[in-house]
């Protein structure tokens, strides 16, 4: 195994580790986007340029915009529900 | 070293599983769910590996090198976009249960059920 | 049960599970060490047989076609899930939230933000279009292009106008491109059955490989997946964009 194999896995599992650590959900999904490179260069690296094509697009645009819209959604709900019944 | 794929594969789906164990928000279940996914794509990407293999595209290199196997790709790239919209469901779900109930709590979402 | 008692009940059955991942894993080839038949058969024949050199896409639409139809399909039926979740209820009125759409006509995103979403419109649909057309010569095909090519409408709604967005991606027509792209890539198999016999069999000729128009039918099934795919990540996305937008309330509007 190449020391870039190694970098590039040593990586996926440190960010791994920090997606699920993270304490809110804006702050996850930022980590989710940067978690979604470190997995591109690790199929990269593995000689998957097809899967890394996929990953960087889906997981960087695709997935966060998602997420963003979602929570942005949850944040408006509960200011009506709080003007609504102070 | 050469089981270090295996290992990282293992302990993304462990961290993954704690994580939606453990949340209290329906939100952050889902995008620990993400990272118990991205642990089969590890797991697949390094049984495919071959040593001193090339990317399995043939346009410039002869055809009888070496290369990868191109079968596990197949799988994990249909795998990543699909994920994505399952994903988009499960959000859904959550927006929608949000509206109902007012809390995006697993456990005060089972309280108010009745 | 409380989550004190969950989460040391999920403890121990973490210990438990992963002994057995690695016990099982151990038992693995050495990383490296690849013993399959099939990916080095598939490796020799793959450019001879199908006139194609990328094998990745090759696999994915001519070759395991059958695979790839079961997947989108599942991709099109989360995003239809997604849909019919988020779907106007009928004792609820829909009319643009104002103070959104003041927002946005008078503030919207700083200049700089909205120049260069601009300049990156045409280069991402272009894009879009390239890498899925040369599916089967370099890395790409219609999954990973038909993403690129959504994210054109996307950037129209960051230059600063949400029914700009609308006007440019109107939900019917997405919708009707999803469906088409869906339709035609179950086409392409049933074309198989009819001119060859075999479902998915390749029966548009093989050409050079190498050239835009080799390798038969991936090229049409590459187009109707990228259709499909970009349709299907628009429809998802307007839907949470409408959540937001605009404002249902219940009763009386």
């Amino acid at each position: 195994m190449t020391v870039l194999q190694i970098a590039a896995l040593a990586a996926v599992a440190l960010l791994g580790g920090g997606v699920v650590a993270a304490s809110d959900p804006l702050r996850q999904t930022l980590m989710l986007s940067i978690y979604g490179l470190a997995l591109t260069m690790m199929f990269f690296v593995f000689q998957a340029p097809d899967v890394a094509l996929s990953e960087i697009v889906v997981s960087t645009v695709g997935l966060p915009v998602m997420i963003l819209l979602a929570l942005r959604k949850v944040r408006q709900q509960e200011r009506e529900r709080r003007e609504e019944d102070p | 070293m050469s089981f270090l794929p295996y290992a990282i594969a293992a302990w993304l789906f462990l961290a993954g599983l704690y994580g939606i164990v453990s949340s209290r928000n329906l939100i952050r279940a889902i995008l620990s769910l993400t990272v118990v996914q991205s642990a089969t794509y590890v797991i697949l990407i390094a049984i495919g590996y071959t040593k001193g293999g090339q990317a399995p595209i043939f346009a410039d290199i002869p055809q009888t090198s070496k290369a990868v196997d191109p079968v596990v790709q197949v799988l994990v790239l249909t795998d990543v976009v699909i994920e994505a919209t399952v994903s988009a469901m499960l959000l859904a779900l959550a927006v929608q249960a949000h509206k109902r109930f007012g809390s995006l709590d697993p456990q005060k979402l089972r309280a108010l059920r009745d | 049960m409380s989550r004190t008692t969950r989460l040391a009940l999920f403890g121990v059955a973490a210990v438990g599970l992963g002994a057995v991942l690695v016990i099982g894993l151990a038992g693995l080839p050495a990383f490296g060490d690849y013993r399959g038949v099939y990916g080095h058969v598939l490796d020799g024949i793959g450019v001879t047989e199908r006139h194609a050199t990328d094998l990745v896409t090759a696999l994915n639409f001519d070759i395991r076609g059958f695979d790839t139809l079961g997947e989108e399909f599942i991709l099109f039926a989360s995003v239809l899930g997604v849909v019919l979740i988020l779907r106007q209820l009928r004792d609820e009125h829909q009319h643009p939230n104002q103070e959104e759409v003041d927002e946005h006509k008078f503030v919207g995103a700083s200049e700089a933000l909205r120049a260069l979403s601009l300049v990156l419109i045409p280069v991402l649909l272009a894009l879009g279009v390239y890498i899925v057309v040369h599916g089967q010569i370099t890395p790409g095909g219609g999954f990973q292009g038909g993403v690129i090519l959504a994210t054109g409408p996307l950037a129209v709604f960051l230059a600063g106008r949400y029914l700009r967005m609308r006007i440019v991606a109107p939900q019917v027509v997405v919708e009707i491109g999803d469906a088409i792209g869906a339709i035609g890539y179950g086409l392409v198999g049933l074309g198989g059955l009819v001119f060859v016999g075999v479902f998915f069999k390749n029966f548009l000729p093989l050409g050079i490989p190498g050239h835009l128009l080799s390798a038969g039918q991936i090229d049409v099934a590459s187009t109707a997946v990228g259709l499909e795919v970009s349709g299907a990540f628009l429809v998802a996305w307007s839907e949470f964009l409408d959540q937001t937008i605009l404002v249902r309330s219940r009763g009386e509007s």
